[in-house]
């Protein structure tokens, strides 16, 4: 297991007290796993992907562990994380576009980031010029500014910045929801290029997106209101979701090849709960078509069929 | 790059027009014709019925009140270009040109330093403040004071402090009367020690707006998303804050370039408390006196000082921003 | 206009307009949950906001204390402030609380008129450079194009050429300037860099969709900037207002130093030029120049720092951190 993931908890502060974001999640990531995350905005999904990297100063570690090759990660601790950041864990963050200095060439930037973690430059830029390539870029861009790029163009070098000193875990963040459909096909499909050529060991995908996680996730894990829901492997989430939430989520999507005319889209009824005050208990209870008693009580996260995990006292 | 010199140059050649168009206008759409004023008042400044003559006579053809005004804008703009500001009304029959340079090296001195040095030390220690709480609640209350202060009260203060009750510094000149200026360390010395309350004075008003400006911009430069990927990628503060600080350091630049007409009167008015015989003494004496010419003079002198200032401004963005040297910065 | 550009057009940078107002930050990598507050009404909100940001209550609180010294202090002067008493040179006492000049006269009654004329000047001041401001700023952002070339060129003009310069000389030839016509002097020269904020601030505005569906729906310009996009920036032209303000003050009382302002009124500035010509300074008559020079700095210091709490108040990024 690459990534072992216990009962995290990290809250957002306010000024009106703290928001349960992330509120006690277990799972784990294999090796070699592109595990999807998937969920609605404000569900917590990109809190979970940054704090394995950055708490950011409103992010508040409260509880739980996280093990990365068998090493703890001292996520709550700022300092100590810095040794495994870049190396162990890695990012392409949601503001890619916006992420290299602009005032830096973008070569004089990695340089600098790199021989600030101790690596030798010059012996890696081979290495870099190879990874630009692989994704259409030509050496050129090291001596531009990141002004002079294109947004699909800045996107394509921090993936390759991001993932230069080889990490075990890629975490991207919603990197495609910026890009044009087209764009979006060729950068999932260069995530799991770099997966296959051994650039990261492996990956997690947040975003909303689950058609993109359909083309390239092996794992998708669905995450509602700071819990986790439902995680399966992809086909199985697609087909045979059995968390009433996600087969809400799942037949909301459009599919290929049916007229709408005839089939009405249907969204979720209500909306997700504030997670100022959390509702007690299994937080979809209030949207679920399936809700009964025993839904006052949170339902664990257990395995239901080789693989698939399941948070629901339906299912158990 | 070019286009955006041009562009700087095409303002500035528009303000130097202007400039010259309101000191050209101005005495004559003022209420009560001052010129009228001044030559009566002439009468009373000269000592020989030839001198009064002679100075009326040049009174008159310098104006040429007779002319077509587009003959007596013309003659203006000449006269400028030849370097004629005018016979100063004071010191008889000193032309203005003399008057102001010999007060230039004063108000420079004064400006050049006071100006690089609050810049270099604002911008430093506003940098240390941000995101450092006990440094900010010190830094911060102290630059909003200093940057709210009118600068002839501060010189006032400073004056009254350390020349008028402790008597470590001259309270007025710009050096010991009793010396004769020469090229010697003695001479040098009693310069410095004239020069250094002024200095200090100018010096503190301009240190907390540049404090001030840089903490703020570095704090939204800390939280900018280069800098969130650079922490992201576990890089050293040290240099997460270079890039900050060098990025801050941009519109810092543009804020020296707005902020150099305030600070050139700042110098002005402090020169005035101390005495000090730069162009704001000189000023000081013209408005007294009601030399118009030198009035009129200095005015024009000031602004194409500031325009000169605001070039050399524009070269230092351009050489520390590179993305106007690569022309990515578009004429808007 | 590059991405430092528009920073700076914010009230934010350094000595010229020293203010806080960092314009929107840059987003960090969170999705935060949308709390319930959001629900509460806007205008509660800023309130709440208000009523709880000390640097807002600090700075409010020393500029209305100035505001009644200035309304109510010359009520209390026993002299009038050019009237000669017989008591020369003395120090502040129970008959002179400020003391008096070296020829006799209150410094008391000086500074409460003082004080006044202060408050005059900078919303004299303040009013006339907003509004030149709003109207080249507005019309600038708004109509783009040739009629932006053009204001814009007039707008660096004036920015270049320092207000002070041309009032030394528009000054230097008048013989006697009343409060009401230095305030308007400085006011049309103080206007150049608000409106250069105001424009990119319009500029980001148009962008937007409603301004868009309005001008779509062939309403009158100036119908549309007053009606969507005024509004739609109070927060920003009322801070902008109280830098002008405050400027206006300034630049007055580096005027009425140099001995060009007001004659047979009685100003902060021209107190601090008495002193000075009199040699108030030399014979360390510190009651005669101390008083305008803290007045004015807590003034304009109070305002500043008024204006960094609206800034939060305003800005939400701001506040939370």
């Amino acid at each position: 297991m690459s990534l072992r993931v216990e009962n995290l908890k990290v809250y957002y502060r306010t000024l009106a007290g703290d928001v349960q974001a992330l509120d006690g999640v277990t799972f784990g990531i294999a090796d070699g796993e592109i595990m999807g995350l998937a969920g609605e905005s404000g569900c917590g999904k990109s809190t979970l992907g940054n704090s394995l990297i950055y708490l950011s100063g409103r992010m508040k570690y409260v509880d739980g562990s996280v093990e990365l090759d068998n090493k703890e990660l001292p996520i709550a601790d700022m300092h100590e994380m810095d040794r495994f950041r870049y190396k162990e864990v890695s990012i392409i963050p949601q503001y890619a576009m916006s992420a290299l200095n602009p005032t830096r060439k973008i070569g004089k930037m990695a340089k600098e980031i790199i021989e600030s973690r101790g690596v030798d430059y010059h012996s890696i830029l081979p290495e870099f010029t190879r990874r630009l390539e692989l994704v259409g870029l030509s050496d050129d861009v090291l001596r531009m500014f990141s002004l002079e790029l294109s947004g699909g163009m800045k996107q394509r070098a921090v993936m390759v910045l991001s993932t230069l000193l080889n990490p075990s875990l890629l975490i991207a963040d919603e990197i495609t929801s910026a890009l044009d459909v087209s764009t979006q096909k060729a950068v999932a499909e260069m995530l799991v290029e770099f997966r296959d050529r051994g650039f990261v060991k492996s990956m997690m995908v947040v975003t909303h997106d689950l058609s993109i996680l359909h083309q390239i996730a092996d794992t998708i894990l669905v995450m509602y209101a700071g819990h986790l829901a439902e995680k399966a492997a992809a086909e199985v989430i697609i087909n045979n979701p059995r968390h009433p939430y996600t087969r809400l989520l799942i037949s909301s999507l459009p599919e290929v090849g049916v007229t709408y005319a005839k089939k009405r889209l249907t969204g979720i009824a209500g909306t997700p709960p504030a997670l100022l005050h959390p509702p007690t208990g299994c937080r979809f209870k209030e949207r679920c078509p399936l809700a009964f008693e025993k839904c006052v009580e949170q339902p664990p996260f257990i395995e239901v069929d080789k693989g698939h995990f399941v948070a629901c006292w339906k299912e158990i | 790059m070019r286009r955006y010199f041009a562009r700087k140059l095409l303002t500035y050649s528009l303000t130097f027009i202007a400039a010259v168009t309101v000191d050209w206008a101005i005495p004559r759409l003022m209420p009560g014709n001052p010129i009228d004023d001044l030559l009566a008042r002439i009468g009373t400044r000269c000592n020989t019925r030839e001198q009064c003559d002679a100075i009326s006579s040049y009174f008159y053809n310098v104006f040429g009140l007779h002319k077509p005004l587009w003959v007596q804008y013309l003659t203006f703009w000449k006269a400028l270009f030849q370097g004629n500001l005018g016979i100063s009304v004071m010191s008889f029959p000193e032309p203005v040109s003399t008057l102001i340079k010999n007060a230039i090296p004063y108000t420079l001195g004064l400006l050049v330093p006071a100006i690089l040095l609050s810049f270099w030390a604002g911008n430093k220690v506003g940098a240390l403040a941000a995101r450092r709480k006990i440094l900010d609640n010190t830094v911060l209350p102290l630059s909003y004071t200093l940057t709210a202060t009118p600068y002839q009260w501060l010189a006032m203060v400073l004056a009254w402090t350390f020349a008028v009750t402790w008597r470590f510094f001259p309270i007025s000149g710009g050096y010991d009367p009793l010396r004769t200026p020469s090229w010697s360390f003695g001479f040098a010395g009693d310069l410095l020690y004239h020069w250094f309350l002024p200095f200090a004075s100018l010096f503190l008003v301009q240190f907390g707006g540049w404090a001030i400006g840089m903490r703020n911009m570095i704090i939204y430069e800390l939280e900018s998303d280069y800098a969130h990927y650079l922490e992201a990628l576990g890089a050293p503060r040290k240099l997460v804050r270079k890039y900050a600080y060098r990025n801050a350091l941009l519109p810092q630049i543009s804020g020296l370039a707005l902020a150099i007409g305030a600070i050139v009167g700042g110098a002005l008015v402090t020169e005035i408390v101390f005495g000090y015989p730069g162009v704001g003494s000189l000023i000081l004496s013209a408005i007294n006196n009601k030399d118009y010419f030198a009035i009129q003079g200095i005015f024009l002198f000031i602004i194409v000082g500031v325009l000169i200032a605001n070039f050399i401004v524009d070269i230092m963005y351009v050489i520390i921003d590179p993305r106007t040297r690569i022309g990515m910065q578009g004429g808007s | 206009m590059t991405r430092s550009d528009q920073k700076h057009d914010g009230l934010a940078t350094g000595a010229s307009t020293a203010a806080v107002a960092s314009g929107a930050a840059g987003g960090a990598a969170v999705d935060v949950p949308s709390p319930k507050v959001r629900t509460i009404n806007r205008r509660f909100e800023f309130l709440y906001f208000a009523i709880r940001n000390n640097k807002l209550i600090l700075g409010l609180s020393i500029v209305i204390i100035c505001f009644l010294i200035a309304i109510i202090g010359p009520l209390l002067a026993k002299y009038s402030p050019f009237q000669y008493t017989t008591s020369y040179w003395s120090p502040p006492s129970s008959r002179h609380w400020f003391g008096t000049t070296q020829d006799g006269r209150d410094v008391y009654a000086q500074f409460a008129a003082g004080m006044r004329s202060a408050f005059l000047i900078g919303t004299i001041g303040g009013v006339i450079a907003s509004v030149v401001a709003m109207l080249v700023g507005f019309t600038a952002g708004y109509r783009a194009g040739i009629v932006d070339e053009i204001l814009s060129m007039v707008t660096n003009i004036f920015l270049v050429i320092p207000a002070f310069a041309v009032l030394l000389v528009i000054a230097g030839f008048l013989h006697n300037v009343s409060i009401p016509v230095e305030g308007l002097l400085v006011g049309l020269l103080s206007w150049p860099w608000a409106a250069r904020a105001l424009r990119a601030q319009t500029f980001s505005l148009v962008a937007r969709d409603f301004i868009g569906m309005a001008r779509l729906s062939a309403q009158n310009s100036w119908r549309i900037i007053f009606r969507e996009i005024a509004p739609n920036m109070s927060s920003y032209l009322f801070m902008m207002f109280i830098l002008l303000f405050g400027g206006a003050i300034l630049i007055s009382a580096t005027i009425d130093f140099i001995g060009l302002g007001p004659q047979f009124t009685f100003t902060l500035g021209k107190m601090m030029n008495e002193a000075q010509t009199n040699s108030g300074l030399l014979l360390g008559m510190w009651w005669w120049f101390i008083p305008p020079g803290i007045a004015i700095t807590a003034i304009v210091g109070g305002l500043y720092i008024m204006n960094v709490g609206l800034d939060e108040v305003f800005n939400p990024r701001l506040r939370e951190m």
